[in-house]
């Protein structure tokens, strides 16, 4: 499976990237590089096997549906790039 | 008092010999003449340091003291801690003060430990060299000109350095163990789930595991059970009883059986590591243990699942970062879509990039079960290969790296070449067992090389055992590299 330079821009969107021009070229040969390295996976057969998820075989614990964490809104809200009035400031999204 | 051990410490305190105002002001000042050269913290702030140590003296007069109060350690940057910056080693939180302490940093201010400052570290804790981190690389003490492994090389050049008595790492794929190995130190990764992963900023969620990085397995006993235990807010840590880790450190090697996987004495390991490793398995066959010869027939496919499997998860969880709640946001942008795009362009680094590409790549439609549910499967064969292994021997040794320090900028333009060089940590963590790096000797340059010791789940007590009793016959951990002489 080898990768295109519509792919990088392709998967640079999907993770919300911004890739110039130049740049996609750049990461077309760094990740093909490493896909070739994983290529390698593909040669072993699996049939049968069940899919290792996690380290340990345990099931999520449930608790009670309680508040447990006390209000810091404003702790919380000091890092934040652009607040008011207690709310996080996004460009518009809806006109 | 350079190599004091903590548990000197602990008794100089306890003594009254020193106070921890001037046990902190001690690695205070040898922060501020030796971290120029090595890049080795972000952050230090002696005003809060000292305020601790303040606390920690009067907890010390009034007779409530603990084997670890008063001692200074560094905690990597990747460790929340309310009120320093946490940046992981990112442009994305060089701004991010925490609003609460990571579950780690919570045990160590419990037992009345000082927070000595916040090491460097590859962004994200992505990468094996300690260059990617966005606040310059950090330099090995044994030789400046080259890495000092990654990506806890901050921790780990701190404690070669001696400019902390003892500091924290994670490991994800090796990042306790190879920097430890790199810099001539002593490093565990627990078994997956012992320490709760509440506030260390996400990297590979289902590998991520913190650990002690010190100078004597013994002190990495003490720091287990400060680190280790329950915690609820981790929906992965285990619920088990609390354990002295220290329990088994005299016991004698008579019997151990040590399994030496084949694979790991093969191709690649360069000839000066190698000797050191077998002397190193020879003194162990002195202390009474005997050595048997195993397979790990999937070593070579570990490189290929990791690289699948730790960036999917990365992808996802760095999803995060999308300069809306914390962290980073880009100066101009138009709408919404284009907000996140420039944001995560500038404030990610090149690897970073490139691993968040790779994952989101084999997550996407179409490519979901060629790369990630084969990745899965093969995680699987590798842990079974781990599990016949230890049907046949207590522990697991060999190289932790099949190299010394490699220099600055030799393998930063080749990602692959780079990621080879873990091949002998990344099993470990996906088959979710304890393992640790015990310093062995030197390679050629005068270069430390590490031991690796692997022990089946939950076994840490035995290996810090194994770690001791070699430590005591034996005086490598003890060297001091020449920038400290």
């Amino acid at each position: 499976m080898s990768l295109t330079l519509e792919d990088v821009k392709r998967i640079a969107h999907l993770a919300r990237i911004e890739v110039s021009e130049s740049e996609a070229e750049t990461y077309l040969a760094q990740l093909s590089s490493i896909l070739g390295l994983v290529e390698e996976m593909q040669a072993v057969d699996t049939r049968g096997i069940e899919p290792m998820a996690h380290a340990q075989d345990v099931v999520l614990r449930l608790r009670e549906d309680a508040v447990s964490e006390a209000n810091r809104r404003e702790a919380c809200q000091a890092v934040a790039p652009q607040v008011e009035a207690g709310l996080y400031l996004v460009p518009k999204v809806i006109e | 008092m350079l190599n004091a051990s903590l548990k000197e410490l602990s008794g100089l305190l306890a003594a009254k010999k020193i106070s921890s105002v001037e046990l902190t002001q001690t690695f205070l000042d040898r922060i501020a003449a030796l971290n120029p050269s090595l890049n080795a913290f972000i952050t230090v702030d002696a005003e809060k340091s000292l305020a601790q140590a303040r606390v920690a003296d009067e907890r010390i007069a009034a007779g409530k003291a603990g084997a670890l109060t008063g001692i200074p350690f560094a905690q990597k940057d990747i460790f929340c801690a309310r009120d320093w910056l946490s940046t992981c080693g990112s442009k994305m939180l060089a701004n991010f003060s925490a609003p609460y302490d990571a579950h780690v940093i919570e045990q160590f201010n419990r037992a009345g430990a000082v927070n000595l400052g916040k090491t460097n570290m590859d962004e994200f804790a992505m990468g094996s060299s300690n260059e990617t981190s966005f606040f310059g690389k950090v330099r090995n003490p044994w030789d400046v000109d080259r890495v000092p492994g990654g990506s806890s090389g901050g921790s780990a050049a701190a404690v070669a350095a001696r400019l902390c008595p003892a500091a924290t790492g994670t490991d994800t794929g090796g990042s306790i163990r190879q920097p430890a190995a790199l810099n001539g130190i002593t490093g565990l990764k627990p078994t997956y789930g012992t320490v709760s992963r509440y506030g260390m900023i996400a990297f590979a969620s289902s590998l991520d595991q913190a650990g002690p990085m010190a100078r004597s397995a013994e002190d990495c006993a003490l720091m287990m059970n400060v680190m280790a235990g329950f915690d609820s807010r981790d929906s992965t840590s285990l619920e088990r009883e609390k354990e002295d880790y220290s329990r088994d450190l005299d016991k004698p090697l008579q019997g151990l059986r040590i399994g030496l996987p084949r694979e790991y004495f093969a191709e690649g390991l360069s000839a000066d590591v190698a000797r050191a490793v077998e002397a190193a398995l020879a003194e162990y066959r002195r202390l009474g243990a005997e050595t048997v010869e195993i397979s790990l027939p999937n070593t070579r496919l570990s490189i290929p699942v990791y690289y699948v499997l730790a960036p999917a998860e990365a992808s996802s969880n760095l999803a995060r970062y999308d300069g809306v709640r914390y962290g980073y946001r880009a100066p101009e942008y138009g709408d919404l879509t284009d907000m996140y795009q420039k944001t995560r362009a500038q404030g990610f680094g090149a690897e970073v990039k490139r691993r968040i590409m790779i994952g989101t790549y084999v997550l996407s439609a179409g490519y979901y079960d060629a790369y990630y549910i084969q990745a899965q499967k093969l995680r699987r064969l590798i842990a079974q290969d781990f599990e016949a292994a230890f049907r046949q021997c207590d522990v697991i040794m060999g190289p932790t790296s099949p190299t010394t320090a490699f220099r600055l900028g030799e393998k930063s333009d080749d990602p692959v070449s780079m990621y080879l060089s873990d091949i002998y940590t990344i099993a470990v963590n996906l088959a979710g067992l304890p393992g640790m790096s015990v310093p062995c000797g030197f390679g050629d340059g005068g270069l430390p090389v590490g031991l690796q010791i692997v022990g089946n789940y939950f076994a840490e007590a035995r290996m810090l055992n194994a770690a001791h009793q070699y430590q005591l016959a034996t005086d490598w951990h003890l060297r001091l590299p020449p920038l400290c002489e």
